[in-house]
């Protein structure tokens, strides 16, 4: 670390010499907190990077380790010069640009263009085992042995005993042996044998891997371990064979090839066996949404549902945010504490629960409204009702967030402004409509985009309190409410389970693309807007 | 002061970054000290995991090693399938046997081989639950499906059919003894696991079945004649015919409203008990009654079942486990005590039936129940199928929306 380089001829501490620059006059002192800062930071860092080595050398994700180790470097680097300052202050936003959005914007894109879902999660290797697995059955008439593991030389051996016939055998990966002498106990597993290291429960668990990879051939098939106490005699019938890339099943001879363009094993009649693998299917997941007439038929409905959702939202809650602020902006309101207080409760209370209660509340038989109106009204069975509910629930939810806001905006704006105009002659109206609006909607602007962002994907509200329906009788794939999000989370399959990533992910390319050109453009208004009014 | 807070920002970033990019590539939650051997991971859902921990400690103690069961609260089947194919999954996997399927296509579960003892040991419809491409792939603990349960203070005599337990709702709610005819699940987007003995009961079905007798995918029924006529039936039932049938009852207030005497029927399963108990109503439970002349009503079988992860770092172990320890009839029990599903185990059954009734009445209403089907296709079921209840339940054409259904059915097991 360097010292202060003393100041020549300089009794005065405070002022600079005007002959060095700003940056060279002024060496940074370094006092202790500042030491004891940098060295606890360094020292996360690195205990950060080395906790996160030993995982990636295991799973061999050797890009992954060299962007640790040159991200590690980087900030080391940053962080312990005394220049670049500032990359001390951009490092830490650009780590979190990274993470939180380069990278999962990356990560969806490139999902985008392959066949990632339920089915075709894995590697071709991962489908070829999990097939051969599950084709494993015990060998006909073969019997049921009492295993004990055992150590003989050091190496593992299957102590087996069949427990009809009370024999012995020792198996290891060369095959089966007879042995003589061993004393049997009352559940029929080896004590003890001659040559042999009877293993007890404990041992034998620890080296779980292993009994778990012993094989021992067989003239029918193989014995393995079915846990630490039974083994059983099974055979594979399906397998793959390199020379054709297929799977064959020893059985009935029938023969799966692989399908490098859906990532599956597929026989003659076009069938394909259930486990296939992940493959890049390039911009087929794109297409299918414009070919698709389930999707495509529906997307604009949804769209202009979606954009109107949002816009409702937005203004409903801004608009009633704001008269509430500036009914109590007044100065002649009293308690307008205990009323804040009570305005901002929707707001504290957790949005979840809220959606659900809202969603009791407009049911037929059972609900409040119902109840209060005296009618009988399917609020989110009728495709209008619902929608009307939906704005409603998301007014009451939202208008707080929108009061708060204003709150903060008005107290900014001066008060001679609004008092100038009422001296030139205007109305309170004309002193709102000509001063204080444009004044709020510059500060508020960019807030309100934002919400109408946040409601374009509000993703909660629909499926909590409609789940997108009503749907019509004959669609069961896209309802009167569905905004895009909770349109593509079904589409996805992930309602029932059986998820496909890939077209989910196709379709949250193109969600992304409509909301980023929506801000784009709403942005570039708003600095046009910015520029009259400042 | 400015160096603290960029220090405290830089410690932030790094301490996300590390954890953002450690999950893009391999997630950072295995620590390489432990290669799994010697400890053994279960994964179960909120209730069963409290069940769960003393008969894990159990095995862990008689076995020396550690067992550590861990809660997944949401979305398990899809929680377990992404963590698997991380290398972060569980070794035991708890769930329904409609998984299977599923789990199978994507290489997460391994066959389980039970002894012909074993086998035995289970009732017919629980090991055929969890059979599939003609492997056993889980070892079932509880067998659960819907029988209708009906407050014997307002009905005091079982309803023999269908009709009758309409008719008798239909007199309480004249007399305004009640609010609802019936408690049966629908909501907006309609329910087919609560609806199937009735829609089974009215001649319908959702798929053919092949040569072995399974579910065969490729002859889906939805819309065929017969079941044309269930859905009919159903549209007669609901709202704008007897009022039997309402969307506006949901899983989230048909119990309640049982358990408020506002209905006289309740069609649920065992899990509804525990509520109802809380109560001082006196109640009855049999199967889910056909229609007066017309065939029996066959509830979905659900059964919960023990998976052996593929992924899992200690197989042996959890093969152990699921192969030869659940499978005992004490743990069988211990698990009905900590969630009164009625146990798998036909020993464990036969002893819960002397203190608790209801366990044998659920079961004996699942008797002629069709285990849900386990393959993947079911998927594509529900949501169809649901949306066409809760249309015709509406009172809306009962034919336009079994084909529709049938062809979004169709439609999307061609997709897969």
């Amino acid at each position: 670390m360097t010292t202060q380089p003393s100041v020549t001829g300089s009794g005065s501490s405070g002022s600079p010499d005007p002959g060095l620059s700003p940056r060279s006059s002024q060496p940074r002192v370094i006092t202790t907190g500042f030491l004891v800062g940098r060295v606890v930071v360094l020292g996360i860092v690195a205990a950060l990077a080395l906790y996160a080595v030993p995982p990636l050398i295991e799973s061999e994700s050797w890009l992954a380790l060299g962007v640790v180790g040159v991200a590690t470097l980087i900030v080391t680097y940053a962080y312990l010069s005394t220049r670049h300052v500032p990359a001390k202050y951009l490092i830490p936003g650009t780590i979190f640009l990274i993470a939180f959005q380069i990278l999962p914007v990356l990560l969806t894109v490139s999902t985008a263009f392959t066949n990632f879902g339920d089915g075709h999660r894995g590697s071709k290797e991962d489908a070829i085992t999990a097939i051969q697995t599950g084709s494993v059955t015990q060998v006909a008439g073969s019997p049921e042995y009492n295993l004990t593991i055992a150590l003989r030389d050091g190496k593992l051996v299957f102590l087996l005993v069949n427990p009809t016939t009370k024999s012995v055998q020792a198996g290891t990966a060369d095959g089966l042996s007879e042995v003589t002498g061993a004393e049997l106990g009352i559940t029929g597993k080896v004590l003890a044998a001659p040559g042999f290291e009877v293993l007890n429960g404990a041992t034998a668990a620890e080296r779980g891997k292993e009994i778990s990879d012993l094989v021992v051939p067989t003239e029918g098939g193989a014995i393995k371990a079915n846990g630490l106490s039974r083994a059983f005699e099974g055979k594979t019938s399906k397998r793959y064979r390199a020379d054709c890339d297929c799977v064959t099943d020893a059985e009935t001879g029938q023969k799966w090839v692989a399908d490098a363009d859906i990532g599956s094993f597929v026989d003659d009649n076009g069938q394909a066996l259930a486990q296939g693998w992940q493959v890049n299917i390039g911009l087929a997941n794109f297409t299918r949404v414009f070919t698709n007439n389930t999707i495509s038929a529906h997307f604009l409905a949804v769209f202009v549902w979606n954009v109107v959702f949002a816009l409702a939202s937005v203004l409903t809650t801004f608009v009633l945010g704001m008269i509430v602020a500036l009914a109590l902006h007044s100065p002649r309101v009293r308690g307008k504490k205990t009323y804040r207080t009570f305005l901002v409760l929707p707001y504290a209370m957790p949005a979840f629960a809220m959606l659900l209660v809202w969603r009791d509340m407009f049911n037929t038989d059972f609900g409040l409204i119902n109840r209060l109106l005296g009618t009988d009204i399917d609020w989110i069975g009728q495709p209008n009702t619902a929608r009307f509910a939906l704005i409603l629930m998301n007014l009451w939810l939202g208008f707080p967030y929108m009061f708060l806001v204003t709150t903060g905006a008005l107290q900014a704006i001066p008060k001679e402004l609004v008092e100038a105009s009422t001296v030139d002659g205007a109305s309170p109206w004309q002193g709102f409509r000509r001063v204080t609006l444009p004044l709020l909607l510059v500060a508020l602007t960019p807030l309100l985009i934002s919400s109408f962002a946040f409601n374009f994907n509000n993703f909660n509200a629909i499926r909590l309190v409609t789940n997108g329906g009503p749907y019509a009788i004959d669609n069961a794939s896209v309802g009167a409410t569905d905004l895009l999000i909770s349109y593509t989370y079904r589409v996805a399959g992930f309602d029932t389970g059986t998820a496909d990533f890939g077209f989910a992910a196709a379709i949250s390319v193109f969600i992304f693309a409509i909301v980023a050109t929506i801000s784009v453009v709403a942005f570039r208004r708003t600095r046009a807007q910015e520029e009259v009014y400042s | 002061m400015r160096i603290r807070t960029v220090g405290v920002i830089a410690v932030l970033g790094l301490a996300l970054a590390a954890s953002g990019c450690g999950t893009t590539d391999e997630p950072t939650a295995t620590p390489s000290k432990d290669k799994g051997n010697g400890k053994l991971v279960i994964w179960a859902d909120q209730k069963r995991t409290a069940a769960l921990k003393p008969f894990a400690d159990q095995f862990g103690k008689e076995n020396g090693v550690t067992v550590e069961v861990k809660e997944i609260s949401e979305n398990q089947q899809q929680t377990f399938l992404t963590a698997s194919q991380q290398g972060s999954g569980p070794d035991v996997m708890v769930g329904a046997h409609d998984w299977i399927g599923n789990l199978v296509q994507n290489g997460a579960i391994d066959p389980v081989q039970l002894t012909a003892a074993q086998k035995a040991s289970f009732p017919e419809i629980a090991l055929k639950a969890v059979s599939f491409n003609g492997q056993t792939y889980g070892a079932p603990y509880a067998i659960e499906n819907v029988a209708l349960i009906r407050n014997t203070e307002l009905v005091p005599t079982a309803p023999a059919t269908l009709d009758d337990a309409i008719k008798a709702g239909k007199e309480l709610k004249a007399a305004k003894k009640v609010s609802e005819i019936m408690c049966l699940p629908i909501g907006q987007q309609g329910d087919a696991y609560h609806i199937y003995p009735i829609y089974s009961a009215a001649g319908g079905s959702l798929f053919g079945t092949t040569a072995t007798g399974d579910p065969d995918p490729k002859n889906v029924t939805v819309g065929s004649a017969e079941s044309v006529a269930a859905w009919t039936k159903l549209k007669e039932l609901g709202e704008k015919g007897e009022t039997a049938l309402k969307t506006s009852i949901s899983n989230d207030n048909a119990i309640a409203t049982f358990a408020a005497k506002k209905c006289a029927f309740l069609v649920s399963g065992p899990w509804s008990l525990v509520d109802i108990k809380k109560t001082d109503i006196k109640y009855d439970i049999q199967a889910v009654p056909g229609f007066a002349g017309g065939k029996a009503a066959t509830p979905f079988v659900g059964v919960q079942s023990f998976f052996v992860a593929s992924k899992g770092k200690s197989k042996a172990l959890a093969q152990e486990f699921v192969a030869n320890y659940v499978t005992n009839k004490d743990v069988a029990l211990a698990l009905y005590n900590a969630d009164p599903r009625p146990p798998a185990l036909t020993a464990a059954l036969d002893q819960v039936k002397g203190t608790d009734p209801d366990a044998g009445k659920f079961l004996e209403a699942g008797k002629g129940g069709f285990p849900m089907p386990a393959i993947p296709e079911m998927s594509a079921i529900w949501g169809p199928f649901g949306n066409a209840e809760a249309a015709v339940t509406k009172g809306g054409d009962p034919a336009t929306a079994a084909a529709a259904a049938a062809k979004a059915i169709v439609d999307a097991i061609a997709k897969k």
